[in-house]
């Protein structure tokens, strides 16, 4: 199994490197090597994201935030098999932000894989192999075309020779880097596609896995921030006689978006916290969630932005031979990562180092550099394992409240947010109102379809514009229907909305879907077999919803009480269907089992893709059992635990 | 701050602490023990499960003034090397996504198969229900607590 290392130290060395086939000259790239710059090591280092020592030793920079998807150990793996590099001579370390060596280094979206990172990694490590074997076909004096690669070793077979990576570094780090490497032909691949041991796992069971609150810097102080309860407020008076009576509290002052209290442990700091007297300025926000629901109906009522309109949806309403409508309503979620918001933070007239559980070592740079004056190359910024991130850490409003606290403070500060905070002060699963209508023609068949749907805007843009997430999966749905409209109206409103697990598919599959099953019964047919007529063109899906249906044992007769529902997606290039049986008692909706069929393209690790999706329904579950933010008087009703519940052991139905 | 004498891990530590500061932030903090995790801070989570004498019980609610002379066993000190049955079957189940709660599962799970060496799916349910997970690893952790029990 590799090792995990965290580096001691950070030096610099200048190179030329190639990543995601552009071509980056003279940039700094982080490296443990002691030798500094104009090094003549015999290391070969052709890009930002391997390196391999003359032991033979390979070395693979981890360039996105591990926060329980398994990129620590399926990235790698990319990089590994096109270097054919043997597996247990692989180190992987986090890399520290960098601007652009690494290209795109915010973990959202499901991208890490399928995005630009699946061609720029494959072409990092194929880069390295060609250098590695044209290095030993010159030493050998034979075409490179003849020798082969295998376990971090060149072979030339016809004369029986072979060397080790690390032998031939030196020489091969004297070679031009190639642009554009050969990529191996998929029918090779060694590592990928299957399930080799995760690389953190011993340590996450051990308490040896270091997560942003678990770092320990010299002379830390902690530190925790009261935000104003209110969306859109701020502090307008601090008292903080009875906080600074607290044993161990150092100092209670103004940040930029609330109150930080620093002290010498995280319990001083907490206790402290409650005990600040802090009058709020700017409470204007008032709003309730129901007075937010009636505000969306309204705008329903009004115009919208098209975001489809296939046919005249209007027109076949109103020739229907029968038509159902439908409202529905998705709340405000909550994140609700187990680890809680937390930076720790170093700022010194020169230099800010940050220690952070990030999805966005970038942002987190250019954030710091923003806020202490000094360059971003002054920033560093070390990403630490994260305790969930669902999107929450995409944000960096606890790296600016970490960065002025320890501004102020003068010394390192470790700033933690208490679980009330982190819940009353998310960016939030946007609410929606969908309001659907469906017209069924007399075959039975759907022949028109009308969404208008009302969810604050995650995306920017002003107006009229149509925001993407909250039409996704709506907008581009593969559904067959002649007649198809889908209207966005846009709510303005001071609740932080953001990005949530699957974002805007979160909350329209589940209405979609719902709505599908009730035109399905509306109109007689099979919500199975209605789909797969739906789905007529296009196959993949089509093919996983039969899957689905087929290992449920759909149509088979069920225990007294119990029923069955089915619902599909496409998003982020994933196609999944699930089939759900449950049951109501004591007025309590009980699921017995999710049988979860899903075509993701190529898999890197069937082990990971496995634990995502039974994460993804436990996750779908507890959104939709239990997953309600509500908006009182201008503020989240929520706090913790015991009223946003979270899905527990003995509700977790069987998964197949 | 009055001083205290705890027992962590067979050894003994003097800390600096109010009475009423949860035994969590001792163990973080002052003892910089820091696989025992904070998610909740009202015993709703289990993130912060550690051993006193043997049983199970969440740090962030248990005022170190009561701790005494019992015990402390947390996730650093729930082996010598990391090899607790427990521990083993998690990896060999590979059931940590994030990892976060997963130091409060492993505490919870070796004390329930302490004192119940071969648990129902019922038992585990009992036991391991107050440990929130986000990620959704319940049927690794079950799957790896009966694999735990039939190798204990």
């Amino acid at each position: 199994m590799p090792m995990i290392e965290k580096l001691a130290r950070r030096d610099f060395i200048r190179l030329g490197a190639v990543a995601g086939g552009s071509l980056f000259l003279g940039i700094a790239i982080p490296s443990s090597r002691a030798g500094g710059e104009g090094t003549t090591e015999a290391v070969l280092q052709p890009n930002a994201f391997l390196r391999i020592d003359p032991d033979g030793g390979v070395t693979i920079w981890l360039a996105r935030s591990e926060m329980g998807q398994g990129v620590r150990t399926a990235l790698p793996m990319i990089v590994a098999d096109e270097l054919d590099a043997d597996w247990d001579r692989v180190k992987i370390v986090q890399a520290d932000a960098h601007p652009d060596a690494y290209g795109r280094m915010m973990t959202v979206g499901s991208t890490s894989v399928r995005g630009g990172a699946w061609l720029a990694l494959r072409r990092a490590g194929a880069a390295a192999r060609e250098m590695l074997v044209s290095a030993a076909a010159a030493g050998w004096n034979v075409s490179p075309a003849e020798c082969r690669t295998d376990a971090g070793m060149v072979f030339h077979e016809a004369t029986g020779r072979s060397a080790g990576y690390g032998d031939l570094a030196g020489a091969a780090a004297q070679l031009p880097v190639p642009q554009q490497p050969t990529l191996k032909d998929p029918s090779r691949f060694r590592l990928i596609g299957t399930s080799v041991p995760q690389v953190d796992v011993r340590e996450k069971v051990t308490g040896r896995a270091g997560y942003g609150m678990d770092v320990r810097v010299p002379d830390m102080l902690f530190a925790t921030v009261v935000h104003p309860p209110v969306f859109g407020s701020r502090v307008g008076s601090i008292d903080a006689t009875r906080a600074l009576e607290v044993a161990g509290v150092r100092d209670v002052f103004a940040v930029s978006n609330g109150v930080a209290v620093v002290a010498d442990s995280t319990w001083a700091a907490f206790k402290a916290a409650k005990l600040v007297d802090i009058t709020w300025a700017d409470t204007a926000f008032t709003m309730d969630s129901d007075a937010i629901f009636a505000h969306f109906a309204e705008l329903l009522d009004g115009p919208g932005a098209s975001a489809r309109a296939d046919g005249n949806t209007r027109s076949a309403l109103a020739g229907a031979a029968s038509r159902v409508s439908a409202t529905y309503r998705a709340p405000y979620l909550a994140h609700a990562t187990m680890e809680p918001m937390n930076c720790t933070a170093h700022v010194q007239s020169d230099r800010c180092e940050i220690w952070v559980p990030t999805q966005n070592p970038q942002g987190t740079q250019s954030t710091a550099a923003r806020l202490t004056g000094l360059p971003a190359d002054a920033v560093t910024v070390h990403v630490t394992y994260l305790g969930c991130g669902w999107g929450r850490r995409s944000g960096t409003d606890f790296v600016q409240d970490a960065v002025e606290t320890a501004m102020k403070a003068g010394s390192p500060v470790q700033l933690v947010w208490t679980r009330e905070e982190d819940m009353q002060h998310d960016f939030y699963r946007p609410a929606a109102l969908h309001r659907l209508e469906a017209g069924i023609d007399a075959a039975g068949r759907v022949s028109a379809l009308n969404v208008s749907i009302a969810a604050q805007p995650i995306s920017g843009g002003r107006g009229g514009a149509i925001d993407g997430p909250a039409v996704a999966s709506i907008a581009d749905s593969p559904y067959a229907i002649p007649n198809f409209s889908v209207d966005y109206m846009r709510p303005d409103l001071a609740v932080p909305v953001g990005y949530w697990r699957s974002v805007g598919p979160s909350q329209n599959t589940f209405t979609l879907e719902s709505f599908i099953d009730e035109v399905a019964h509306a109109a007689g047919r099979d919500p199975v077999e209605l789909r797969v007529e739906l789905l007529a063109g296009h196959p993949r899906l089509r093919h996983v919803v039969e899957l689905a249906a087929r290992e449920a044992g759909w149509g088979s007769t069920l225990p007294a009480g119990h029923a069955r529902g089915i619902a599909c997606v496409e998003d982020k290039g994933g196609l999944v269907a699930q089939v759900a049986e449950v049951s109501v008692e004591n007025n309590e909706i009980r699921v017995h089992r999710v049988t979860c069929a899903a075509d993701c393209g190529r898999i890197i690790h069937p082990g990971i893709v496995e634990a995502q999706l039974s994460g993804s329904v436990i996750a779908g579950l507890a959104a939709a059992l239990h997953g309600e933010i509500t908006i009182r008087n201008g503020r989240v009703a929520q706090s913790n635990f015991h009223d946003y519940p979270l899905l527990r052991m003995r509700e977790t139905p069987r998964i197949d | 701050m009055p001083l205290m004498t705890l027992r962590v891990n067979g050894s003994t530590h003097q800390v600096e602490a109010e009475p009423d500061t949860p035994l969590l932030w001792v163990i973080r903090d002052a003892l910089n023990l820091t696989g025992t995790k904070y998610g909740c801070g009202v015993a709703q989570c289990g993130a912060c499960t550690v051993h006193l004498d043997g049983q199970a019980v969440r740090s962030c609610i248990t005022p170190v003034s009561t701790v005494g002379s019992q015990a402390i066993t947390t996730i650093e000190g729930l082996s010598a090397d990391g090899t607790h049955t427990v521990q083993n079957a998690w990896v060999a189940g590979e059931v940590p996504q994030c990892g976060y709660c997963q130091s409060g599962q492993v505490m919870s799970a070796a004390a329930l198969l302490a004192s119940n060496p071969r648990p129902t799916d019922a038992h585990i349910d009992a036991a391991m229900s107050g440990n929130l997970c986000r990620c959704g690893t319940y049927g690794r952790i079950r799957d790896a607590i009966h694999r735990a029990a039939g190798e204990g």
